[in-house]
């Protein structure tokens, strides 16, 4: 790994687009992918016709129930004789998108991308957790019959645990996101809650609470990125992306301290040394960390360096995170707030912060000046961190 | 900045591979490749990509389990769906940004664990479609096929002949597992399995895991001295698998669209000059035929060419001296790295009994298969 000094191309972001988040949407997944990658082009005043290369990023297979799913939604991503690769890293695959996308233009070889995620979950039946039940090893783990939110469970009580965390401190989260929504016009699930709505409300796997988790989401969100020659040309304010991080840890979830995810550490650290970031608590100025639940906004804060190992609900209550705060972390809403399609939650993210270093974000516009911005995404089980550093 | 193939390895290649699981034969490849390379994975590689699908895993999430056997944990380590070609072309793409210098594509297949493997053929159509209940899922390269024979004038005999020869050249190939001693004979009177194509000219199965690492043209000096070069590799999609009415029939738009942009990169302009050998789509007997006109390998007029040998080990132009997919069989999304895996031998002269005499310059080409339309094409040169 090396330093940026050597990427050829610089890469910007010119454009972004996002479907509604809703449970149910009536369109096909090729029809939403569509419906955000247009509104990608229009924002960047492109048309199909100037795009290079196509990204799309979509989650199992199993909640389309097709196979091969980078196929059947490539013409919906605008991958119609053209270059179309799709990525899947599990959650981790929204904020993977963009970066694959990055590797599309910084080598040179497309001056423009269009990077699509789409995920449409709500038609599996009878629940799309249902998809989550051959995420396991087939020998080990299966035969047990896990449920996903049982690990997280037990990632969430280790976290408690390891940092004195209280059931109080992380539905802050949930009610800040959820409150943060409320200005998403995407949103499904923003709402004005209580700490006491969170901790009332339907227990799923103790210690994780109906309020702590994200929604069954469908939708799309695409964005634009674009050489820095294109870039200068077609906007008079790109946003760069100044650093890529990936790290996928081992499958072994088990065998690992789940009070910190080291994976993001890593992924955070490789991208901060590609945008020459030493003390990003410091020079970070917005973040969208990963928020399928509440205690992962916490756990990710610290796993992107933002704060310092178990400080992060102790700010939180100080309400550092807020959109009026030092660091505002998703000021979008997030996927508590937004909704969770599981590919488009993570693109959606990068085009919140897309939004907030254009100061475009109209009602969710941090109050304090912007420049540097990070995003990550989470993913497989437990073990996917993907990094993304954005700077005006 | 150039980027080379320092090191390949392979474990399986065997219709059944008992022996191990998909996870272990990644382990066996990866290992063999490693040493070829002379890397170790935990210091020298800064990225590492598989390729792979999720319903050929019965994984819902089959990245969960690419890291460990190819030494990939705690590195970053990623998946992306498509043929084991396209995922060359990221790892070009990631060296060629400078920010990575070697870069692991690993894929593997293992079909013969797949118990339902003509229903999972069956997901990968559009829902609209898969209510027609049509009996094959292969069905499309039937019509392909025929579109192809009605508009190039090339018969059932020229389709026949492409299987008889790459069928009877694998029996050389160590790696070529469904290899037969067949005659054009055989071929024409054996019953199609989809119109045109008998079972003959349709390839099998086969498990294999392949493992490639890539390096930089600066840091490549480091490992060995059995470079292979990547001049050029790209890919393309004609439509997606939700819009196959719109597909030009008998044609692969595709495949010339790759072979374009690999062509351009690699600074081709004529390939039959420029290059000495082709390892080319063949799952499908008409698809070699096919793919070589997409490729710009014969013009219009190949079937003629295939008649007169030109395309035989010893002809003017050898295509598939591997005895091709038609002997290797199909190895799902590794079937482009399996082709690319018997380029890189011949270049290096390791080839054993199919190595073919003073080759420099190859090109590969792969399909993803139906229902698909996506193909990857690379340019590999020896210097």
């Amino acid at each position: 790994m090396k330093p940026n000094i050597f990427v050829k191309d610089k890469v910007a972001i010119v454009g972004a687009g996002l479907t509604l988040f809703r449970r149910r949407l009536l369109e096909t997944p090729r029809e939403l992918a569509w419906e955000a990658a247009r509104e990608a082009l229009n924002s960047a005043g492109l048309t199909l016709k100037d795009i290079d290369c196509i990204v799309v990023g979509s989650a199992p297979d199993a909640f389309d129930g097709i196979h091969m799913k980078g196929e059947y939604l490539a013409d919906g991503s605008g991958g119609f004789n053209k270059p179309v690769v799709r990525v899947f890293v599990g959650g981790g695959t929204g904020v993977m998108v963009p970066v694959v996308a990055w590797w599309h233009v910084a080598s040179g070889l497309c001056k423009t991308v269009l990077a699509v995620g789409e995920e449409k979950m709500s038609h599996a039946y009878p629940h799309p957790q249902g998809v989550f039940a051959y995420i396991w090893d087939p020998i080990l783990e299966r035969p047990l019959g896990p449920n996903l939110i049982w690990i997280f469970a037990l990632e969430m009580r280790r976290y408690m645990h390891v940092c004195n965390a209280s059931k109080e401190d992380i539905a802050l989260v949930s009610v800040k996101n959820k409150r943060n929504a409320l200005d998403h016009p995407a949103a499904q699930a923003a709402a004005n809650i209580t700490v006491d709505d969170v901790l009332k409300s339907d227990v799923l796997v103790w210690p994780v609470q109906l309020l702590d988790i994200s929604p069954v989401s469908d939708g799309a969100a695409a964005l634009v990125l674009a050489s820095e020659s294109v870039a200068r040309r077609v906007t008079d304010t790109p946003v760069w992306v100044e650093g890529i991080g990936i790290t996928t840890d081992n499958t072994h979830w088990f065998n690992r301290d789940l009070a910190y995810p080291r994976y993001l550490e890593y992924a955070a650290r490789m991208a901060y040394k590609m945008a020459g970031i030493e003390r990003p608590w410091k020079e970070i100025d917005v973040a969208e960390p990963y928020d399928p639940f509440d205690y992962k906004e916490l756990h990710h804060i610290e796993g992107l360096m933002l704060a310092r190992r178990c400080e992060a609900p102790k700010l939180l209550r100080e309400g550092y995170f807020d959109r009026s705060g030092e660091l505002p972390t998703t000021p979008s809403g997030g996927l508590l707030g937004v909704g969770n399609p599981i590919a488009a939650a993570g693109v959606m993210k990068v085009t919140e912060l897309f939004w907030q270093l254009r100061y475009e974000a109209g009602a969710r516009q941090v109050k304090k000046p912007v420049h540097k911005a990070v995003a990550n995404a989470w993913g497989d089980l437990m073990q996917v961190g993907t990094v993304i550093v954005l700077s005006t | 900045m150039r980027v080379a193939v320092v090191g390949v390895g392979w474990y399986g290649f065997k219709p059944v591979v008992p022996e191990l699981s998909f996870r272990e034969m990644m382990f066996e490849a990866a290992v063999r490749a490693y040493e070829d390379a002379g890397v170790d994975p935990r210091r020298d590689v800064d990225a590492f990509i598989s390729c792979q699908e999720d319903f050929w895993e019965g994984v819902a999430i089959s990245n969960e389990f690419a890291p460990e056997p190819i030494g990939g944990a705690l590195r970053p380590t990623i998946t992306i769906t498509g043929d084991g070609l396209q995922c060359v072309g990221q790892a070009y793409m990631m060296v060629r940004s400078g920010v990575f210098k070697v870069v692991v594509v690993e894929a593997h297949a293992k079909p013969s664990s797949i118990v339902t493997l003509q229903e999972v053929y069956e997901f990968s159509l559009d829902p609209v479609i898969r209510t027609l209940k049509i009996p094959n899922p292969l069905f499309q390269a039937g019509l392909d096929a025929a579109a192809y024979m009605r508009r190039s004038g090339a018969s059932r005999e020229h389709l026949a002949m492409v299987a008889v020869k790459n069928k009877t050249r694998g029996l050389l190939n160590p790696r070529a597992s469904h290899s037969a001693k067949v005659t054009l004979d055989e071929v024409l009177n054996s019953k199609p399995v989809v119109y045109p194509l008998t079972r003959y000219e349709i390839a099998g199965f086969t498990d294999v895991a392949i493992n490639v690492v890539l390096a930089s043209e600066d840091v490549a000096r480091r490992f060995g001295d059995k470079h292979v070069w990547i001049d050029g590799v790209w890919w393309a999609t004609e439509v997606g698998t939700g819009a196959i009415e719109w597909h030009e029939w008998g044609r692969m738009p595709s495949m010339r669209m790759a072979a374009l942009g690999a062509y351009k990169l690699a600074g081709i302009e004529d390939p039959l000059r420029q290059t000495d050998f082709a390892e080319v789509e063949d799952r499908f007997s008409y698809m070699e035929l096919l793919t070589l006109e997409e490729l710009g390998l014969g013009g219009d007029g190949v079937h003629r060419l295939l008649e007169q040998g030109y395309y035989n080990p010893g002809g003017g132009y050898p295509v598939n001296p591997s005895g091709g997919s038609l002997s290797i069989g199909v190895t799902l999304e590794a079937t482009g790295l399996s082709r690319l895996l018997e380029a890189i031998l011949q270049l290096r002269g390791e080839a054993g009994g199919v190595q073919l005499k003073d080759v420099r310059r190859a090109i590969v080409a792969s399909w993803r298969g139906p229902p698909t339309y996506t193909s990857a094409v690379a340019v590999v040169s020896k210097d």
